[in-house]
């Protein structure tokens, strides 16, 4: 054997084993920028139809809660509403929507199809809210501490998995720090 | 119970797939003919069970018989016909069926015409395109499962991505299908050929159609992948460097290097064991394409539904066949005889630095491709490269090729004499220098790389028409024998000119619309009136369609240059009930000097239209260009050597090559 026919599969090798250890990792998991930073200064008009709005001091009155941006044009949205509703039902944390570029009817008939989960709901019609908070996909979820911190950010529909082992933990742990 | 009869269809070609794998190169090795004799029916047949799938799943489809999960979550009733059978491949589980009804193919087709084959090395190299099959059964039979029922069947399907409801797109996957699954041939003869231990003239001149075959096919894959993007994602780019894209093109890169050095081994009778390497990272890179695509290693826009337990499959499947191949290319490519000798500056010479820089090229794009999974595994940190990476490292690659393209061909084989050569290319040199002061003259001010880009492109297509006119004494000989020689030249020369001449098309499409795009981001009131180019672009106003499924808001735009009526331009922005998505129409008025391309996006808050307006000078170039290339390639493989019976003939005057050499 010649180093040079044995360059190929031990070239080759490397690869695989990169390859085999890039299929444990989670490409859903880009950190956010925002994680332990404040949340962006905005105070937007509520959802038609709902009472409540949202702003960023209403995130530092010292309950935790979960900001979840949705959109009535967006399919996954549809996919972890149940778990919102059961959420919002169980009072087991404040949930509060973030409602990212949508027409006002649109939000209004979604929101009454298919269930209200949200206690406040900001319309970020042009979507800035969404571009400070580094939306770049809906749904996304973050938790907030009572003191408008970001602790943790979640890409995606949120699935019965995900509730147990990373979103309500990152709440109890905030709870218990505050 | 179509599906069933689909499914169990599969079963039974798996079970030929393994006998077919096992028994052929069990009995060539021990020189067993009836053992032998197998590899042919069983790759026929083997073929008509694929088929057999293929259509089950295509009539569950045509039907709509959402019974079957397949069809409910990728098709729907109110798709044109046209989509709902073209949905078959716009999907993970569908487009797997279209793989191995490709690669079962082409087994069934060397079967058939492959009748000139030494019996043992068609038995070997059906053996192994055989055992590939057998990893593609598995996987779909174990993992995903294109016929699997759903009770009780829903209603309605749930659509098709819509931005996949394309002609340009529907017809995009077969073709890159079959350029993988065509540089699956060339493995397979590269791994039949180190089990024989022998690499000859003859073994390149079968395994070039193929390789040739699959070359054009990936090009028309790639060329409508890039169409499709530039019409239909309403960015007017037409090239991303996005993972999925490089996917395809690491294997063209290193597909168009084995096509050169093929013809190294076949007249030349060396440079066997780089061929050999090449075949097998060819398609290699062809497997990890899929890999990359369906595990979700790397994020992507066009990857499908990622599944880790899919990507642990089709990994392991990787490791085993290139793996395997790579070890016994280590063991037996020590022991291939090299053959020709030659001197640096000659043809072989210049085919050399021709694999050398596309092989560097792919290796570029290879690590700007893989480095973001790399960092990922070592050190945890999620980074993407993007475009400017690649135009760095990838464009200065490409300078050194296209300059050598023309000289190449002019070079004789084993010693070759550069002076002489650069003296035929004197009217190519004059071209050349008027085209740079021409583009000067008409881009004064603009880009001076663009200016030398659009002279390399003259370069190469002048000297590609040099060398033809050399070849048959254009101007040195009376025009009637210039003609008799142009009749009787082969045809892989003519091929070669066309597509060597079609590279130079895109290279000038890519610099023209790199340099000199114009490029306008407005919000336009109806009223409202942009110059663009030379043009003026009126906004007219918006109403609202419907179209077969899904409703529209459509913009009218007229274009006028100097106050007289250009065009009218209707782009649409479109939005799709099932799944719900928004897809952008542009409206584009291609012409061979540039295209006017318009976007319509949102409307804005303040009443207006977020509009597009692009001006691209020479864009068409780039898939006209390519398209010559294929042309190239079809002229070049109903070269007589590549016809059935052809080459018995061809080996009765075997020192020919040399001979023709000298020329």
């Amino acid at each position: 054997m010649r180093l040079g026919t044995v360059l190929p599969i031990a070239i080759f090798a490397a690869l695989a084993v990169a390859l085999g250890v890039g299929l444990t990792l989670n490409p859903r998991e880009i950190p956010s920028a925002l994680i332990d930073k404040p949340v962006p200064e905005f105070d937007l008009p509520p959802v038609a139809g709902k009472p409540l709005g949202l702003a960023s001091r209403d995130l530092k009155a010292g309950e935790v809660a979960l900001v979840n941006v949705f959109a009535s044009w967006c399919v996954a949205c549809r996919e972890e509403h149940p778990l919102l509703m059961e959420l919002a039902r169980t009072k087991r944390v404040a949930v509060h929507g973030l409602n990212y570029k949508d027409a006002p009817s649109d939000a209004q008939r979604w929101l009454a199809e298919w269930g209200d989960p949200y206690a406040r709901a900001g319309a970020d019609r042009s979507g800035r809210v969404g571009i400070d908070f580094g939306v770049y996909g809906v749904p996304e979820t973050f938790v907030v501490d009572g003191h408008g911190r970001i602790v943790l950010k979640h890409i995606g529909p949120i699935m019965p998995a995900d509730l147990e082992t990373k979103i309500l933990p990152a709440v109890a742990k905030a709870r218990a720090q505050r | 119970m179509i599906p069933e009869l689909g499914h169990y269809a599969l079963v039974l070609a798996l079970a030929v797939a393994l006998a077919q794998s096992v028994i052929p190169l069990v009995g060539a090795s021990r020189s067993l003919p009836s053992w032998i004799a197998v590899a042919r029916p069983a790759a026929i047949a083997q073929f008509g069970f694929v088929a057999y799938a293929f259509i089950a799943l295509m009539i569950s489809y045509v039907i709509s018989d959402f019974s079957v999960i397949n069809v409910a979550e990728n098709s729907h009733t109110q798709k044109p016909m046209l989509y709902k059978v073209t949905g078959l491949w716009g999907n993970h589980e569908g487009s797997l069926v279209l793989w191995v009804l490709m690669l079962a193919g082409f087994g069934a087709a060397v079967a058939v015409f492959g009748g000139n084959l030494p019996p043992t090395l068609r038995a070997r190299v059906l053996a192994v395109q055989a055992a590939i099959g057998v990893g593609f059964y598995l996987f779909i039979l174990l993992t995903s499962n294109p016929f699997a029922r759903l009770l009780p069947p829903p209603l309605e399907g749930r659509g098709l991505n819509p931005l996949l409801q394309d002609p340009g797109l529907a017809f995009h996957p077969p073709f890159l299908y079959a350029g993988y699954v065509g540089f699956s041939m060339a493995f397979s003869f590269a791994v039949a050929a180190l089990i024989e231990g022998r690499v000859d003239p003859a073994w390149a001149r079968w395994v070039r159609p193929w390789t040739l075959a699959a070359w054009c096919a990936l090009t028309v894959g790639i060329a409508l992948g890039s169409w499709w993007a530039y019409y239909e994602l309403g960015w007017g780019g037409w090239w991303f460097w996005d993972p999925v894209e490089n996917a395809s093109f690491m294997p063209w890169l290193l597909g168009t290097a084995l096509l050169h050095t093929a013809i190294v081994v076949e007249k030349r009778d060396a440079l066997k064991s780089w061929t050999i390497l090449l075949a097998l990272l060819t398609f290699a890179l062809s497997l990890l394409g899929t890999f990359l695509v369906r595990s979700g290693v790397l994020t992507s826009v066009h990857a499908f539904a990622t599944d880790p337990e899919r990507g642990v499959f089709i990994l392991a499947f990787l490791v085993l066949v290139v793996g395997s191949s790579l070890v016994l290319y280590a063991i037996r490519a020590p022991s291939l005889k090299t053959g020709g000798l030659f001197q640096p500056i000659s043809r072989e010479g210049a085919l050399i630095l021709n694999n050398l820089l596309l092989a560097t090229a792919c290796a570029t794009v290879f690590v700007g491709t893989m480095y973001p999974l790399f960092l990922d595994a070592v050190a945890e940190t999620k980074v993407s490269v993007g475009a400017p990476y690649f135009n760095a490292t990838f464009g200065p690659l490409m300078v050194p090729l296209i300059a050598t393209m023309a000289i190449g061909p002019l070079l004789p084989w084993k010693r070759g004499d550069l002076g002489g050569a650069l003296g035929r290319l004197k009217i190519a040199f004059a071209v050349t220098a008027a085209v740079a002061l021409a583009t000067l003259y008409f881009a004064w001010g603009g880009p001076v790389l663009a200016v030398f880009g659009m002279a390399l492109a003259a370069w190469l297509i002048v000297g590609a028409a040099v060398e033809f006119a050399d070849r048959i004494r254009l101007g040195r000989a009376p025009a009637a024998e210039s003609w008799r020689r142009a009749l009787s030249l082969p045809r892989a020369s003519w091929g070669m000119s066309i597509a060597h001449a079609g590279m130079g098309l895109v290279v000038m499409g890519i610099v023209a619309t790199s340099a000199w795009e114009q490029e306008r981001l407005l919000i336009m009131k109806p009223g409202d009136r942009a110059a663009l180019a030379g043009y003026d672009v009126t906004f007219l106003g918006t109403e609202t369609i419907r179209g077969p499924n899904y409703m529209a808001a459509r913009g009218r735009y007229e274009v006028s240059r100097a106050g007289a009526f250009i065009a009218r331009m209707e782009p649409e922005q479109r939005s799709y009930p099932t799944p719900p998505m928004q897809t952008s129409e542009a409206a584009i008025r291609p012409r061979p000097d540039a295209d006017i391309y318009i976007a319509i996006g949102e409307p804005a808050e303040s009443g207006g239209w977020a509009t597009r307006l692009y001006h691209k000078p020479l864009v068409h170039w780039i898939w006209f260009g390519s398209f010559v290339m294929v042309a190239g390639g079809l002229v070049s493989l109903t070269d007589r050597r590549h016809r059935v019976g052809a080459p018995a003939r061809q080996r009765a005057r075997a020192p020919a090559p040399s001979a023709q050499a000298a020329e």
